[in-house]
């Protein structure tokens, strides 16, 4: 299955976390928020206007926005 | 005295346990090594008096904010004899490796999974015994809102702090750095002592969210909340301004008058007009700064905020500014005070110095009480209300356009990376605590200044004693003869001048002011100016009051949230230049027009 940005993903569809291209500030923020690979990540819903998205890991929520987003690669289970 | 450091990751309810701990006898204090002042209490605990400060939350003990910097830089500089670690037992998935990152200090450690009530909601189970075991730490779970749990969890503190301290450890950076290591630490833990079932079941909050963060509904149903919380703080505030206010009255004319009926009457004027007058002015304010501070606190601690932030964002990031800097301006158009204070949840200093610049420049309660006064003295009753309405929109045109031209030099580096926490609604104790502990300190940093600016400004409109007060002989006078230049182009008379020196302590003076200028109150007053002015002068002047400067307390709530005099000379200068380019545009083009 062929790797796809966290921003691609539909409300409700849920993902596994292939890798992190980020800077180490945001590495460092979403690694203690959960983001790890291969764990499962849940696209919970999307806001208007281009705005943030907020997603599930494990039992935490989390909203970013977009253009942070399109740095976390993940794959469809 | 020992000293206990409280640590633990943002929303884990650290605050709710210091408060506990604590009862509210906590004071801001400064610590060696760091420049930001940390809440700090004294309790009895164990047969020995101890200290306890509470750290600012931190995801990442090696990572790059302010707040993850100064906590270390505290354990650093101020070993604390014992470290009490307090992790969200709902999400100890995650929060674990802060832990293990803590006890790779060699620091004193007690851990305390709070939140324990949610987690037996959840059907979350831990089984605290072998985690203890495991960890060689001492470790217990707790609900610090219902305090199950806390009499065990402070005693193994009080005989955890029997022990000696041991030193940090010396290579500090290096052991941070054992990241990997504490990965696999972490899974061997969790796999063998917690049981988190398949599905996590938080229907009310989801059924809640599915409604607030609608993508329709939303956004309504956020402006919709905020206006019922504005309207439920003045149906509540106002009558408590009026009791205050008569009060004072009472005691002034009871109590104060026959007091100081022997002094000589510039004395006499100096301490009842003057002191007395003003500060009651402003204190008159308290119940609805107070009740402000309520609101702010209610929306960050249920969880409310977040889902602003959500809503927001879209359009905040475009100002350089965030999601939840959106609530604190809205709270600026209630009180500037509140809304400043608001912005220590934003954890980036640059976001956090722009949203303060922006602040000000919300329309607040005392500013729109000037503005009805001339709107209903200089319009027609038809009209009042749209001229009242294009001041709002002047408010956030300065405050998006403020935005816009600063957001180059306050950078923010900061990922927007946010958690959506469970709502909770906080108990009546958490809150009354929280608003009493935010409204004292304000009530201490902001007096000093008010009682300051008032004794100035009865001086310059009271000297020198030949003249009648407030008139164009006293200095006040003099000085506003002397801007004639400076207001004269923006169609300011001197008499609306010497108010604006008033106002400078808070707007709510202005009216006042005005009477006392004029010699007349009330409906005279209103009747007196609409006779002097023309509506085009008398907009210039509302445009520039909305703009100037903020009162004294915001002021006082600048310096001391930036700590950079700069900043405060920035804000205040920008606002000045601000104000009178807005009216200078305004009445020349208004004249221009022929009108």
């Amino acid at each position: 299955m062929s790797a796809i940005t966290l921003t691609t993903l539909h409300p409700g569809e849920i993902a596994t976390i292939v890798a992190i291209h980020a800077e180490e500030a945001l590495h460092l923020r979403l690694l203690a928020l959960g983001f790890r690979s291969g764990k499962q990540i849940e696209m919970i819903r999307k806001a208007s206007f281009s705005g943030p998205l907020q997603v599930r890991i494990g039992t935490t929520d989390i909203l970013l926005r977009r253009i942070e987003a399109t740095k976390i690669t993940v794959t469809i289970t | 005295m020992k000293r206990i450091a409280l640590l633990g990751m943002p929303n884990t309810g650290k605050s709710t346990l210091f408060n506990r701990m604590t009862g509210g006898a906590a004071r801001v204090g400064n610590w060696p090594g760091i420049t930001v002042e940390l809440l700090s209490g004294r309790i009895l605990l164990g047969g020995d008096m101890v200290e306890i400060i509470d750290l600012p939350g931190i995801y990442d003990l090696h990572g790059f904010s302010d707040d993850e910097q100064v906590v270390r830089h505290f354990l650093h500089d101020n070993v604390p004899d014992l470290a009490l670690v307090i992790l969200n037992t709902t999400q100890i998935e995650r929060q674990m490796s802060l832990l293990l990152q803590l006890k790779q200090l060699d620091l004193n450690i007690v851990v305390v999974l709070n939140m324990s009530d949610e987690a037996k909601k959840f059907g979350i189970s831990v089984d605290v015994n072998m985690m203890s075991a495991m960890l060689e730490l001492p470790i217990f779970l707790l609900s610090a809102k219902y305090g199950s749990g806390y009499p065990d969890a402070m005693q193994a503190v009080a005989k955890a702090l029997r022990y000696p301290t041991p030193g940090m450890a010396e290579e500090l950076r290096s052991q941070l750095e054992k990241d990997e290591q504490i990965e696999t630490e972490m899974a061997h833990v969790l796999k063998s002592t917690v049981q988190v079932p398949a599905q996590l079941s938080d229907s009310l909050t989801e059924k809640l969210d599915s409604v607030m963060l609608h993508p329709l509904l939303g956004l309504p149903i956020f402006f919709g909340v905020m206006y019922l919380l504005f309207q439920g703080v003045f149906f509540l505030g106002q009558p408590l301004q009026g009791i205050v206010n008569d009060l004072l009255g009472w005691f002034r004319g009871a109590a104060l008058e026959p007091l100081f009926s022997g002094l000589p009457p510039s004395a006499q004027g100096l301490l009842l007009d003057g002191i007395y007058n003003g500060v009651a002015t402003v204190a008159a304010f308290v119940p609805i700064i107070v009740l402000f501070f309520l609101f702010m606190a209610i929306v960050e601690d249920s969880g409310y905020l977040s889902r602003a932030a959500f809503l927001m964002d879209a359009l905040m990031s475009r100002l350089g500014l965030d999601g939840r800097g959106f609530v604190m301006l809205l709270m600026g158009f209630g009180c500037n005070v509140p809304a400043l204070m608001g912005t220590r949840v934003m954890r980036s200093r640059a976001m956090r110095l722009l949203t303060m610049l922006v602040i000000p420049l919300s329309l607040c309660s005392a500013r729109l009480q000037v503005f009805i006064f001339f709107t209903a003295a200089l319009f027609t009753a038809q009209a009042a209300p749209v001229v009242l309405f294009s001041l709002y929109l002047f408010s956030f045109g300065t405050a998006i356009l403020t935005a816009l031209l600063f957001k180059g030099r306050f950078k923010n580096n900061e990922p927007f990376v946010l958690e959506l926490p469970p709502y909770r609604f906080p108990t009546v104790r958490q809150m009354t605590l929280r608003g009493w502990l935010e409204v004292r300190h304000f009530l201490r940093r902001a007096t000093k200044f008010i009682v300051a600016g008032v004794v100035l400004v009865w001086l310059l409109t009271n000297l020198p004693p030949s003249a009648a007060p407030a008139s164009a002989d006293t200095w006040a006078g003099l000085i506003g003869n002397a801007m004639h230049p400076f207001f004269a182009p923006i169609g300011i008379n001197e008499q609306l001048t010497i108010a604006l020196i008033f106002g400078f302590i808070a707007k709510e003076i202005v009216i006042g002011a005005l009477a006392v200028i004029y010699g007349l109150s009330g409906d005279a007053l209103g009747g007196a100016i609409g006779h002097q002015l023309d509506w085009v002068q008398a907009y210039s002047f509302m445009l520039f009051t909305l703009l100037y400067t903020p009162c004294l307390a915001t002021i006082a709530t600048l310096q001391s949230e930036s700590k950079q005099t700069g900043f405060t000379a920035l804000s205040l200068g920008w606002s000045l230049g601000l104000a009178w380019l807005v009216s200078f545009a305004f009445y020349q083009v208004a004249r221009a027009l022929g009108y």
